[in-house]
């Protein structure tokens, strides 16, 4: 189930990416689709009644989560959210090059 | 192509792309079905062989910390990305006072309230920030979700004053330096490991008493590390964002 729940936010993602308006708009949609992969990397390694594999204040059991994938999905995210501050540059300058936000008015081989 | 053709290009498509997903995904392992030995591995290892109860943290910062440095070196270069695209153009030139641009137009002041609320947060922020570096072995927290943390106090600067308030709180050059050292910490600690060690990113420290805070031998170190290289390249981010709105005009 939380497989299906990935791959529609994949493709939801993508159909913003793909009728965006707006490159900002563009780039939070391209964040939807990198989301769904964290869906899928802690689905990978859920059990069920699992447990947070962080054993303070109680002992370690077998129940607890993979933690590989959670460490997975922290590196995801801080990729995700510097390819995010990135994009977000390029899309200041071309709002300053170009002064639109529209994809559809940034041609290459304009200006 | 008009925008009409290309969503119903895109329906067609995007449809035998989530029809292709939902088949690729039936054939892994049922949810809560985990199948992997080495999650199970780390869980039972991390105490005994590391004395970090986050087992998280284990595989971030010791297990997987290789992985780790490439992250690091990820953020870096987005960093430098940033910093070239948004640096100051030929024909822009930097205004320092945003205020005299806005010609006729009476600038608001910032509320007193958001004033008092952010000013009142910063030190909280700060706390919250090095207790989630600082913990990073024993709870879930460490390096990357401090830093950000921390990074978040800035902007908490900056939303109960004016620019130049942050700009004298946050010396940019300090910043800059924390986004380089950190970075760098985090690949010498790892040579370290080859030095007194066997290996790169050998964990060769004494790993002390499980449960407290020096603990877990080179994890915390290289927490920290990344706490200050996260710090420092949100921090460096943000403000470049802010001045490109506010202190940046075209001639």
């Amino acid at each position: 189930m939380s497989y299906a729940v990935a791959a529609w936010i994949m493709v939801v993602g993508l159909y913003g990416v793909v009728t965006s308006r707006n490159l900002i708009h563009l780039i939070i949609c391209l964040t939807v689709v990198q989301s769904s992969t964290y869906v899928v990397l802690l689905s990978v390694g859920y059990k069920t009644d699992g447990v947070p594999p962080v054993f303070y204040d109680v002992p370690p059991s077998p129940r607890a989560v993979d933690p590989v994938v959670q460490a997975l999905t922290l590196t995801d995210i801080v990729v995700g959210t510097t390819v995010t501050a990135l994009l977000l540059a390029v899309a200041v300058q071309a709002h300053k090059r170009f002064g639109t936000l529209d994809p559809e008015e940034l041609r290459p081989l304009r200006g | 192509m008009t925008a009409a053709v290309r969503r119903a290009v895109f329906l067609v498509f995007g449809a035998g792309l989530l029809a292709l997903l939902l088949w690729s995904f039936g054939g892994l392992p049922d949810l809560g079905h985990y199948v992997g030995p080495y999650g199970d591995l780390v869980n039972a290892l991390t105490i005994p062989e590391r004395h970090s109860t986050d087992a998280v943290t284990t595989v971030n910062f010791d297990v997987r910390g290789f992985d780790t440095l490439g992250e690091d070196a990820i953020l870096f270069a987005a960093v430098v990305g940033v910093a070239v695209l948004l640096r100051v153009l030929r024909d822009e030139h930097e205004r320092p006072r945003p205020e005299e641009d806005a010609s006729g137009r009476r600038i608001e002041n910032t509320s007193s309230a958001i004033r008092l609320l952010g000013a009142g947060l910063v030190g909280p922020t700060i706390v919250l920030g090095l207790y989630i570096v600082a913990h990073g072995q024993l709870t879930p927290g460490g390096g990357f979700q401090g830093g950000v943390i921390l990074a978040t106090a800035l902007l908490l600067v900056f939303l109960s004053d004016q620019y130049i308030t942050l700009r004298r709180v946050g010396p940019m050059a300090l910043i800059e330096a924390a986004e380089g050292v950190g970075v760098a910490g985090f690949a010498l600690i790892g040579v370290a490991g080859l030095i007194w060690g066997s290996s790169y990113m050998e964990n060769f420290l004494p790993l002390g008493t499980t449960g407290t805070l020096l603990s877990a031998g080179t994890i915390p170190l290289n927490s920290v590390a990344v706490g200050v290289a996260v710090t420092g390249g949100f921090a460096f981010m943000l403000s470049e964002f802010l001045e490109q709105t506010l202190v940046v005009r075209r001639e």
